[in-house]
């Protein structure tokens, strides 16, 4: 095998393995720095050995046993430390017998709590929401710092230092590598999905240019969201976001055209949406209902999102549903943008009149003062209504909100169809 | 990106043959973890090819051949569909499926097309829908 192929088999295999190898370090070291330490040295004995030994029949198994042995090294390296610092040093035999016994253990397959471990402490409220996910995306999901930074479009030492720092922060803490159990259970698997949401986004929104990587990302938080949704099969928001994910990512073929501009969901082209992701998704979302009696904001999102999915034309759209979905979120997430959304939905289903009137509630919101969305929403449910020297002030007002000059110049242009 | 990972037939697959419990069982644990590490899209097993058909066309000519199909190396008894970083990647994972056959057999990767292999090859129906962007916020994906 020549040697790049088998440095493209390496990193195929650090993908594959890693956030096992790190989660079960992490268990025997207590520190994911030092686990992830430990897991690159193994990493760098392969890259130094495959080449010439050809990848080993189980990777998986060498990369693990490499790094236990890098691990007992690391002990005795403390020990040794901590001797000359006449530190207490009786238990240190026992301590590291038992070390042993964990990197043993931490080979059968009790792999499963590990990851979810992993998954908890990356995502740790107490890193700042940018650490986490660049610290998840690297345990977690396998990419290099690299990749993580062009990824987020961010230079390389920023996420390389914020990753340093997320794991320098997790240590002198001592967060403990656990499952959180009862009500903290609640808060901190919000801020892994919040953490996994925002990967799919920052993949999802950027829309622009040849940014092949960026697709790449909707792939690699799909991916957690998958894993994730084994790990806690009876968490209902988890399977919510896989659904709502799932379903959003078979929409990107049609969201686009080719300069990169969106395409609005009702003016999208139903036959290039991917049914295998919609498929996936309505399941994720069946799983999510049964999961839980009352559904969460992500399983409301996905349900919304199903409604389109589901209508094989714009026409079809259950509009009275969407509605009543949107009346769930905007009770339990509150926000503006919800209740703008939650307008239009209402204006679909019973008539302009009702959806003016929603908006121009939210008329005073300071949120919404230079959103380009709320004059242009008006605008549309008042041409409907054929007040159309009003419509026409909404989308001149929109028109000098936007940034998007392609979306300016249709604007002007439907404030001018107004005065004709 | 994803790939399209296809077992191929043997005599036995073609002969109706059904794998043993073993492989089933190996076949079961080897399927539970390809989702659990969140690769697994979909993936079937195909009955033989006596039970199909072929089409064949010719310009405006089509004729409908019944299965079974001799070039048994050929023809492909089950698949499935993975989300996987690289072509590296997707063999990793096919080294450790557990031979899916008695004896000799074979499992062929292909990637699957995605929307930006296509570049410009867009229909003029597809570039007029693309031109008609309207400003209307009514089709807003849910995102508050």
């Amino acid at each position: 095998m020549a040697a790049t192929d088998t440095h493209s088999a390496i990193d195929a295999v650090w993908r594959i393995e890693s956030p096992r190898l790190i989660a079960g370090l992490t268990r025997m070291v207590r520190d994911v720095g030092v686990a992830e330490e430990l897991a690159q040295d193994a990493l760098v004995a392969a890259l130094e050995q495959w080449p010439e030994s050809g990848v080993p029949d189980n990777p998986g198994a060498w990369l693990m046993a490499t790094a236990k042995h890098r691990a007992i090294d690391h002990f005795r390296r403390n020990r040794m430390l901590d001797r000359k610092h006449a530190d207490i040093g009786r238990d240190l035999d026992a301590r590291q017998r038992t070390a042993v016994a964990d990197i043993d253990e931490a080979l059968d397959d009790n792999m499963g709590d590990d990851l979810l471990r992993l998954i908890f402490i990356s995502c740790h409220p107490i890193l700042p929401t940018e650490a986490r996910a660049a610290l998840t995306l690297r345990l977690l999901g396998g990419l290099t710092t690299t990749e993580i930074a062009r990824a987020f479009l961010v230079p390389e030492p920023t996420i390389a230092q914020r990753i340093v720092r997320a794991k320098r922060t997790l240590s002198a803490a001592q967060v403990p590598f656990e499952v959180p159990r009862g009500d903290a259970m609640a808060a901190r698997l919000a801020s892994v999905l919040e953490v996994i949401y925002l990967v799919f986004n920052e993949g999802y929104a950027a829309t622009a240019g040849e940014d092949w990587m960026r697709p790449a990302l909707c792939e690699d938080a799909l991916r957690l969201g998958r894993v994730l949704a084994e790990l806690t099969p009876a968490e209902a928001e988890v399977h919510g976001l896989v659904a709502l994910m799932e379903i959003q990512a078979s929409r990107a073929r049609a969201r686009i055209n080719r300069s990169g501009e969106p395409i609005l969901l009702l003016d999208q082209n139903r036959a290039l949406w991917d049914r295998l992701l919609i498929r996936r998704g309505l399941a994720a979302l069946e799983r999510a209902q049964k999961a839980a009696a009352t559904p969460g904001p992500y399983t409301l999102q996905a349900a919304i999102a199903a409604c389109h999915a589901r209508a094989r034309t714009a026409e079809e759209t259950d509009w009275p549903r969407i509605a009543a979905l949107y009346d769930d979120l905007a009770r339990l997430a509150p926000s503006p943008v919800v209740e703008l959304n939650r307008a239009v939905a209402h204006g679909m289903a019973f008539g302009p009149a009702i959806g003016l009137e929603l908006v121009d509630k939210l008329l005073s919101e300071p949120a919404l003062e230079n959103y380009h969305l709320l004059p242009s929403v008006r605008g549309d449910l008042l041409v409907k209504l054929n007040r159309l020297a009003e419509a026409q002030l909404e989308f001149e007002r929109a028109a000098s909100l936007t940034r998007n000059e392609r979306e300016r110049i249709l604007l002007c242009e439907r404030a001018r169809a107004c005065s004709v | 990106m994803r790939f399209m990972v296809m077992v191929k037939a043997t005599k036995d697959s073609e002969a109706g043959v059904m794998p043993s419990q073993k492989l089933l069982e190996d076949m079961g644990k080897y399927n539970e973890e390809l989702v659990k590490a969140g690769v697994m899209l979909a993936g079937e097993g195909l009955q033989p090819s006596s039970k199909g058909a072929r089409v064949r066309f010719s310009g405006n000519k089509r004729t409908v051949i019944d299965g079974p199909f001799t070039e048994t190396k050929e023809l492909v008894a089950g698949f499935w569909l993975w989300q996987v970083k690289s072509l590296a990647e997707a063999i990793e994972w096919v080294k450790r499926c557990p031979n899916p056959m008695p004896g000799e057999s074979e499992i062929e990767i292909r990637q699957v097309f995605e929307a930006e292999d296509f570049g410009h090859a867009l229909t003029p129906e597809l570039r007029a829908q693309d031109e008609r962007i309207r400003a209307q916020t009514s089709a807003q994906e849910p995102r508050p």
